[in-house]
């Protein structure tokens, strides 16, 4: 969408209007919190890996989602997938992006916040259930990981599991590795993932 | 302009607030004044959250979200002309009695006498302005909004505009003029 252009001689009615905008969108997330109409709220913070879409619903953490992802389709996919109903509301956000805070500097190793796995139904759910069996600076391998599962053989099953976890870092798709024991691929870039295991093995160790 | 197909999936509801708050939040001061504006956008934005999810078929999103504006203006002036209305001499010469966007005029400051301006427009031009130049919906929309034909709205939002002009003009024929409604 262009920017409307206002003759001149209205041009000063648009003085401040941004600051006023944002205050209102604010005070909106608000007002629709408490009138129950929020569905989805969401939050980006800056990370270690780069900035991380945080979003929740009234069940619990719904979404993690790296850069490359693209925050607006995973906004577009949550606005189809869960409700339209999708405001910016940092504030019903804090209590995870406290904890990932805590996490990237190597002071937290599990997350304790209520998750919502709504996106992630059957199978897929069921391996992103196994996972944080792999402890804080530990890894698994795909084949590990489906041997804990009721397919033990779905091993490219559980490789797609990982690919699509909606929620990344909080459910530790990063400690699953290849057998050959190379690191693999990862949602968030293979630099993350040897990113996060360096930071998971020198904590661990320290 | 967005124009969705009938079946594309909705945007998160955030995308109308950052493309369109801004127009919607021109459009309440225009109708309701500076002071009250804020309420009235409130007002609005609740109200299209609330029926977003079966708002499938709305082909404009902005003049979707403006007629709700003007709906919930409507309803501000009827509330208001029920309670007496607070006596306020701003002090600076401006008509009293008049629309609420004059009351709410600070003196000294340009916007406010836009503001002001365009409160002395008659109705009709005055919405086919704000509608128009300040929210950017084209002249078919403005007219469905005004009950009015294309042409009828083109002719109100370019008059409205000539007569803003002329009150603008400094030491121009100051803001009584052009009140014909």
């Amino acid at each position: 969408m262009t920017e409307l252009k206002l003759p001149d001689e209205l041009a000063s009615l648009a003085d401040g209007e941004e600051a006023a905008t944002e205050r209102l969108a604010a005070a909106l997330a608000r007002a629709a919190a408490e009138d129950g109409l929020l569905d989805v709220a969401y939050r980006v913070v800056d990370s270690p890996v780069g900035p991380l879409l945080l979003a929740g619903t009234d069940a619990g953490l719904v979404r993690v989602a790296f850069a490359r992802e693209g925050h607006d389709a995973v906004l577009q996919q949550l606005s189809a997938s869960v409700s339209p109903r999708v405001l910016r509301a940092p504030a019903r956000l804090d209590g995870i992006a406290r904890e990932l805070d805590e996490y990237f500097a190597g002071r937290r190793r599990t997350f304790d916040l209520p998750l919502d796995l709504r996106l992630a139904g059957g199978f897929r759910r069921e391996v992103l259930a196994h996972l944080p069996e792999i402890g804080y600076g530990h890894t698994a391998s795909y084949a590990a990981v489906a041997a804990l599962t009721s397919s033990p053989r779905a091993v490219r099953a559980v490789g797609t599991a990982c690919a699509r976890n909606p929620l990344p870092l909080v459910v530790p798709c990063h400690r699953v590795v290849r057998s050959d024991g190379s690191q693999g691929a990862y949602l968030g870039g293979t630099e993350a993932k040897a990113w996060l295991l360096a930071l998971e093995a020198s904590a661990a160790a320290a | 302009m967005d124009s969705p197909t009938p079946d594309a999936p909705l945007p998160p509801f955030e995308v109308l607030v950052s493309r369109h708050g801004a127009a919607v939040l021109r459009v309440c001061r225009a109708l309701v004044g500076v002071t009250d504006a804020d309420d009235v956008w409130q007002e609005t934005f609740l109200a299209a959250l609330r029926s977003y999810p079966s708002s499938g078929g709305v082909r404009n999103r902005e003049a979707w979200l403006v007629t709700i504006a003007r709906n919930k203006a409507v309803d501000h002036h009827r509330r208001n002309a029920r309670v007496p209305e607070p006596v306020e001499n701003t002090g600076d010469g401006t008509p009293a009695g008049g629309d609420d966007v004059v009351r709410s005029v600070e003196a000294g400051d340009t916007a406010g006498r836009v503001w002001a301006a365009l409160g002395q427009l008659p109705r009709m031009q005055r919405e086919a302005v704000v509608y128009h130049h300040l929210a950017g919906l084209r002249h078919a929309e403005v007219a469905r909004l005004l009950g009015n034909s294309e042409a009828a709205a083109r002719r109100a939002s370019s008059e409205g505009m000539k007569s803003l002009r002329a009150l603008l003009v400094p030491g121009g024929k100051g803001l009584r003029s052009g009140r014909d409604d």
